[in-house]
């Protein structure tokens, strides 16, 4: 922490810059442009303004992140939901404005350390610089009077600053310790660049996706068997790599008794994995925070639920739908909620739609709810409709959703909506011949997500060397310090001087030591501080 | 000892180690300072040096061990360590209570307080080497208020931890999180003082020079910048990978933790830029510091079931993203 900071490295001046822009000539104006942008000044602003641009997307849903809590957000705000998109707020972290800041501040890093690093390697070849003409003008410095010779003092001075770099001249000891701080720094630096570039290469070269697996299914990894995909711009889908499994088996235990009641613990899924065409299948365990690694791409389980299996038959009797649907657990107590299409259906299409409900039960102040999320005595309601799906319109559906727009409740006699309420093994009729619906039987799905991060690697060893600079950085202390011994009266004055650029530096400590040594291997005779 | 058993003990042992931090400081605030007179010669070589915080000696003023201390400031001291101790041992049987047995951070409540012990042990920790005596008083207040605010408004009963939450990564990651909360929290203890003393030279006379609050400021926040580092920027991410498959995904309490790191970087670069340093470096720590805080409270109480990182949200949460 002192103010003569540039003695030491003569790195460019971040202080107020003497050209202003005045009738500069083009040339002149870009070098006072790219000293402005590369000043510490900037790079202080731009930080400040990355701080703060970050903070929009923790308030404002982003559709990269929750798209559902986004669509609920801008049915609730109509007035707002334009501005904030033309501003780019529901996807600010690869807005226009966010990308700006992020690269000017790179290009300020690179403007920024380029240099440094020259003026580093020069310092770095050279000796520590010449004794300064009046060390008493150092932000910290001594003078004592010793006994015996100035070359004995030099002797005793050089014995005691080992562990410096050391240059001898005619009348004084120069010494310099500390490099590593400033290779630390340039280090953390260049590894902010490292870990964004690897990230930024994973995010072209990879791609995300989701999918719901129900067990005793399978799957194999090409684009059209995930629910939802997202690749990176230069991802192409051969790059998928071809492994495929089925999910043999998931457990999920929930705790039965004590004060973690209904709580889950313990989930598993097993797949047999065949890592390549042809290959042996082999069986895997998957679990949370234990994923799989599939010829480099990642297999995460991230959710489970409920497949209860629906037969429908239509008015003809004909089996028009049958098999496990997936139904999405709305809370812990995985009371969950699910939705039926069956377009097959005659005379009419028929949607049904509603809740799941592990161990049903029901009071009248409740209504139907659950007791414990596991299948204890699994039961559904649902609400049926009949009309048009609305599937052949060519728009896309989610499977999740019934979309009413062209259906009909189907009614009791009475007027009132029908309410098929199921058990397992249950089957019930619909009203005016529309046909039977039963439920046959019970699975389970795992939610899961598969990835390709390419670079990773490298970003994590980026951050592990920007750690590992920054700590050079911010521990080491760099300093200089010079040892003058000259004649006065038969007497030796030793003139000690230091600098110190760290900014923790506790440089009178050091001092006191180098001269204690001195006294302790020279007559003292008198002393005085400064 | 049974479950509850243990649950009631730690309950107990916050209690007691309120009661311990509340007589410590009392001590703390009877007692006169050591010696006010060596602590303002100081106080005045900086006030007129030019340079401000730049000309300050960099060691405080050393204790005078001569001078008996009254012993009241003793007592202030000595029942630092002892009050510490109770709270560790609240901490320990608070994870001892969970079926199964786990580190005592599932929520607020147990993150509030593992994170005060982190300010008291730290503070501890660098007591004598960095001569910081005079902030006593100060850790002392914030970690009594704050733990008294941790057991009126975020006390929750011990449960047992989501599966996401089982993973040694959230050994490293939480305890890298808290040290560096520690750290920071210290450090912008440090720079508030600096900006009060710095507003009203004649007041805080039992306070350090300018000088030494700015480095103790920096020394702190020095300490805490690389550990947060580690905690928010390396296994926060390797963690969220494992768990999530994502690692990183701009969730709000990532967007803060990011926020916060940036703003403690620019910290950092303030006090090496000209114009920057002393008090608009302070007050860029304290902002930081707030960022900090608002992440560690804020978030699950605002953001609530929007964050994936609130404790409240069931797993299945993700399910339906
Ligand atoms: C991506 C943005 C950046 C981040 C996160 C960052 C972070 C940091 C951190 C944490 C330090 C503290 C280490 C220390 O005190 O030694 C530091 C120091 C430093 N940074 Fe940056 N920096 C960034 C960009 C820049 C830019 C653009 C410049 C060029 C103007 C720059 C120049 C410096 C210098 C000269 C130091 C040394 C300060 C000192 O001696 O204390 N940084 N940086």
């Amino acid at each position: 922490m002192s103010t003569s900071t540039d003695l030491l490295l003569d790195e460019p001046d971040d202080g107020p810059l003497d050209e202003g822009p005045r009738a500069l000539s083009p040339r002149e104006l870009g070098r006072w442009a790219w000293r402005q942008l590369t000043s510490m000044r900037t790079a202080l602003a731009l930080l400040l303004l990355l701080a703060l641009g970050a903070v929009p997307g923790s308030i404002v849903p982003q559709a990269a992140i929750d798209s559902s809590r986004l669509a609920t957000w801008q049915e609730a705000h109509p007035t707002l939901t334009p501005i904030y998109e033309r501003l780019g707020l529901f996807h600010v972290y690869s807005s226009v404005w966010f990308g700006a800041i992020y690269v000017l501040l790179m290009v300020s890093l690179v403007g920024c350390i380029v240099p440094r690093c020259r003026v580093y390697w020069r310092a770095f070849r050279h000796p520590p610089p010449a004794t300064p003409a009046r060390l008493d003008r150092l932000p910290e410095s001594r003078r004592i009077t010793l006994g015996g010779s100035p070359d004995q003092a030099l002797a005793a001075a050089r014995e005691a600053l080992s562990g410096y770099r050391l240059r001898d001249l005619s009348d004084s000891v120069a010494a310099e310790k500390g490099h590593l701080r400033e290779a630390g720094n340039l280090l953390f630096h260049l590894s902010i660049l490292v870990v964004l570039g690897g990230f930024a290469y994973g995010s072209l070269f990879g791609f995300k996706g989701g999918l719901v697996v129900v067990t005793g299914d399978g799957f194999s990894n090409t684009i059209t068997q995930y629910d939802d995909f997202a690749p990176g711009s230069f991802f192409a889908p051969s790059d998928l790599k071809p492994f495929s499994f089925t999910l043999e088996k998931f457990n999920v235990d929930f705790i039965t008794s004590g004060r973690s009641f209904g709580a889950a613990r313990n989930f598993w899924a097993d797949l047999r994995i065949t890592d390549r065409p042809r290959a042996t299948p082999i069986t895997k365990r998957l679990a949370v925070n234990h994923p799989l690694s599939v010829d480099g791409t990642d297999i995460f389980l991230i959710g489970h639920g409920y497949a209860p299996h629906i037969t429908v038959r239509d008015g003809s009797g004909k089996v028009s739908y049958s098999g496990p649907s997936v139904f999405l657990p709305e809370g812990t107590d995985f009371r969950s909620f699910g939705v039926v299409k069956v377009p097959d259906a005659t005379p009419s299409q028929l949607g049904l739609e509603g809740e799941f409900y592990p161990t049903y039960a029901f009071t009248h102040d409740r209504g139907a709810f659950t007791v414990f999320p596991d299948a204890m005595n699994p039961a559904m309601s649902l609400l049926a409709y009949r009309g048009d799906l609305g599937m052949d319109s060519g728009r896309s559906q989610s499977v999740y959703v019934l979309d009413k727009t062209a259906m009909k409740p189907i009614l009791k006699p009475d007027g009132k909506p029908v309410r098929l309420d199921l058990k397992l093994g249950e089957t019930e009729k619909l009203p005016d011949g529309l046909g039977t619906v039963s439920f046959d039987g019970l699975s389970r799905f795992v939610k899961l997500q598969i990835s390709d991060a390419p670079g990773s690697g490298v970003a994590l060893g980026g951050t592990l060397a920007g750690l590992a600079g920054l700590m050079a950085s911010l521990f080491v202390r760099p300093r200089r310090l010079w040892v003058r011994a000259s004649e006065e009266a038969g007497r030796t004055v030793v003139q000690i001087g230091g600098l110190d650029r760290s900014s923790g530096g506790d440089l009178a400590a050091e001092i006191d030591r180098v001269s204690a040594a001195l006294a302790g291997a020279l007559p003292v005779q008198d002393e005085e501080n400064r | 000892m049974t479950k509850a058993g243990y649950e009631l003990f730690s309950l107990q042992a916050v209690v007691a180690a309120g009661v311990l931090y509340f007589l410590a400081f009392l001590a703390q605030l009877a007692s006169r300072p050591p010696r006010v007179a060596a602590v303002e010669p100081a106080a005045e070589q900086v006030l007129v040096g030019a340079e401000g915080a730049a000309q300050a000696p960099a060691t405080p003023v050393p204790p005078v061990e001569s001078v008996r201390r009254p012993v009241l400031a003793r007592l202030g001291i000595t029942l630092l360590p002892m009050a510490a101790l109770v709270h560790l041992g609240a901490l320990i049987t608070r994870g001892l209570a969970a079926d199964p047995v786990r580190v005592p951070w599932g929520n607020m409540y147990e993150f509030t307080l593992t994170a005060t012990f982190a300010v008291i042990a730290t503070y501890l920790a660098t007591m004598r080497r960095w001569s910081l005596e005079w902030l006593a008083p100060v850790v002392t207040g914030f970690v009594l208020v704050t733990l008294m605010a941790d057991s009126l408004w975020l006390y929750e009963g011990v449960m047992p931890l989501r599966d996401a939450l089982q993973s040694p990564w959230l050994v490293i990651h939480v305890v890298a999180a808290i040290i560096a909360t520690g750290a920071f929290c210290l450090g912008g203890m440090a720079s508030a003082l600096y900006l009060l003393k710095e507003r009203w030279p004649g007041r805080l006379t039992r306070m350090p020079a300018l000088g030494v609050l700015d480095q103790v400021a920096y020394r702190m926040h020095a300490f805490g910048f690389p550990v947060w580092t580690f905690a928010a920027l390396i296994t926060g991410p390797i963690w969220a990978h494992q768990a999530w498959g994502t690692a990183w995904n701009w969730d709000p309490k990532e967007v803060w933790a990011f926020v916060t790191w940036v703003a403690y970087a620019a910290y950092l670069h303030a006090r090496a830029t000209a114009g920057w340093k002393g008090s608009r470096a302070a007050v860029l720590a304290l902002v930081a510091l707030a960022s900090l805080l608002f992440n560690f409270v804020g978030i699950n109480f605002f953001f609530g079931s929007g964050s994936m990182h609130s404790y409240a949200a069931p797993v299945v949460r993700l399910v339906l993203g």
